[in-house]
């Protein structure tokens, strides 16, 4: 039995720490690792834990992120607990394996700080990484603060392993923004944590030798098709009543609410800012500057990124008159991916809303509030004149002359 | 049977069960009693992926075993450690049997060769000193 980690109600922990917080309490069985920054301190401190005995696992210092989530594969195929961490270019490698993961429905968590790709080399924050991943099949949660990271994480493990999902999972936090930051983390207690999480149910364990399954088969033209599928369903159906269900029981124990969306000042906003990670939270800082001026500027923060909550981000955004769509990495050669997902959730919708697109914060270059002050007025000149009066999409932050398209 | 499958019939992770039902004692089973699940490789010929095959001559036969060991496809049919003949479903026609056997038991001969015409006109060892080592 692994010792108890005697936490005090509030500890100051950056998201890292609160990541592998998360892991212990969950009882991880493998972590299979190729530390990378800034995602290291999460998998050394998981190892810390174990080799302090606060919990009963293995570490398996693997060769590269190809071998880690390799190994993790083949732990979690095994019918273990399992999860790891990565970044960037770690991530990158990871991909061909991720797509191996989700398909064969192996609910492995991984924690992504997020973190810019080369070239340039650069290992500060942006989302390239978590929107190179996002076609894998995974589960991919959103985080913008510490106390998030370590919530998220819980809810990740109960929900990738809930036998109506059996998917993997990803913890999204942005680079040194929040990893490594410290700040104020409201925990539960280490059994009430595990509670949350759940006693793992393994389902197909290659490890139960009198019922023994195939793992990894190949389908070609006949069946490689109604596989992909049955993972989209599941996808689809399955994964946003389940966060929902999780985050409903979270706030019973922790007294904490998180939505699918996340909506800030936005019931009666005529102007919104849709982000991702540490940004929601400066942006939430401008709209309230703005509510005091009177205007009814607001945020939505994407919680679930994958899968995607469709239909409630179009509800969520269906009365405002301008929206401004944040994307942290480089479109190279179309409008952002977050552009594009708004764009589709509100085509066929009744909204008049003006919709542009931002490529901000590559390489972890700041998003101050100038900035967004800046975003916001732009909204506020498409919204009063219902129609287009800045280019479609602009780069913030940008140093050099203004650079824009369409 | 297959092919009334749709996406919503399989299980998750495309796993495959490679046998009818528990294998509690399966090890315990020759392979011709065991319930091998269509999915199985068992289930499943090979035997057009050959162009050459071995063939046995039991008399010449010393039941030493290497062929059977060494088969990389679980042809070789043994029991009690006495050679039976081959499993000519999942044979690849490889030939590492004949080259490991140290006899003339085995020998490769083209796909099409009549097996009764074969035995009644079987090779001399190619160099029996050799083979005798």
């Amino acid at each position: 039995m692994a010792n108890i980690f005697e936490l005090q109600d509030i500890e100051v922990w950056d998201g890292n720490m609160a990541a592998s917080h998360a892991l212990r309490q969950a009882q991880v069985d493998v972590v299979a690792a190729y530390p990378i920054t800034p995602s290291t301190p999460i998998v050394e401190s998981y190892s810390n834990f174990l080799a302090n005995d606060y919990v009963d696992g293995e570490y398996v210092m693997a060769e590269s992120e190809h071998g880690a989530m390799s190994c993790c594969i083949g732990a979690s195929a095994a019918g273990g607990r399992v999860a790891t961490a990565t970044s960037s270019q770690g991530y990158a490698l990871m991909v061909e394996t991720l797509y191996s993961a989700g398909g064969m429905r192996l609910p492995i968590v991984l924690n992504v700080v997020n973190r810019a790709l080369a070239a340039p080399l650069n290992v500060n924050g942006d989302h390239s990484d978590m929107y190179l991943g996002r076609d894998s099949g995974w589960i991919q949660i959103d985080c913008y603060n510490p106390q998030e990271a370590y919530d998220m994480n819980l809810v990740a493990f109960r929900v990738a392993e809930d036998h109506d999902v059996r998917l993997p999972a990803m913890v999204h936090q942005d680079g040194f923004m929040t990893s490594h930051t410290a700040q104020k983390v409201k925990t539960l207690t280490d059994d009430v944590a595990y509670k949350f999480v759940g006693e793992f149910n393994p389902m197909n364990d290659m490890l139960d030798l009198d019922n023994p399954v195939t793992h990894g088969a190949q389908t070609e033209e006949d069946w490689h098709f109604e596989h992909k599928a049955l993972q989209h369903h599941a996808l689809m159906t399955n994964v946003i009543p389940k966060i929902q269900e999780a985050f409903d029981e979270l706030k019973i124990i922790s007294g904490r609410e998180y939505n699918l969306v996340e909506k800030y000042n936005m019931d009666d906003a005529d102007l919104a800012i849709v982000c991702m990670g540490s940004s929601v939270e400066t942006a939430i800082e401008v709209s309230n500057e703005l509510r005091e001026q009177g205007i009814k500027a607001g945020v939505v923060g994407i919680r679930v990124f994958r899968p995607f909550p469709l239909e409630q981000i179009a509800e969520a955004l269906i009365d405002v008159k301008a929206i401004a769509a944040l994307d942290r990495s480089s479109p190279n050669g179309t409008v952002g991916a977050l552009y594009n997902e708004l764009a589709g959730a509100l085509f066929n919708s009744s909204t008049k809303a003006i919709l542009t697109g931002y490529v901000y914060g590559l390489g972890g270059r700041d998003l101050t509030k100038v900035n967004i002050h800046t975003i916001y007025r732009d909204l506020g000149k498409n919204a009063q004149n219902g129609q287009l009066m800045t280019p479609l999409q602009q780069f913030t932050g940008l140093r050099g002359p203004k650079l824009s398209f369409f | 049977m297959m092919l009334e499958n749709g996406w919503n019939t399989f299980e998750i992770g495309s796993v495959l069960r490679p046998f009818e039902g528990s294998a509690i004692d399966v090890v315990e089973k020759l392979p011709e009693d065991r319930l091998y699940s269509p999915a199985n490789s068992f289930s499943i010929s090979v035997a057009d992926w050959r162009i050459e095959k071995p063939l046995l001559k039991l008399d010449e036969c010393i039941h030493c075993q290497f062929c059977w060991i060494y088969c990389p496809d679980m042809s070789i049919i043994s029991r009690d450690k006495k050679m039976e003949s081959i499993d000519y479903e999942h044979c690849k026609g490889c030939g590492i049997c004949v080259e490991v056997c140290p006899t003339n038991a085995l020998l490769m001969f083209p796909e099409q060769t009549d097996e009764a015409e074969a035995l009644a006109n079987w090779p001399e060892p190619e160099n029996s000193a050799m083979k005798g080592m």
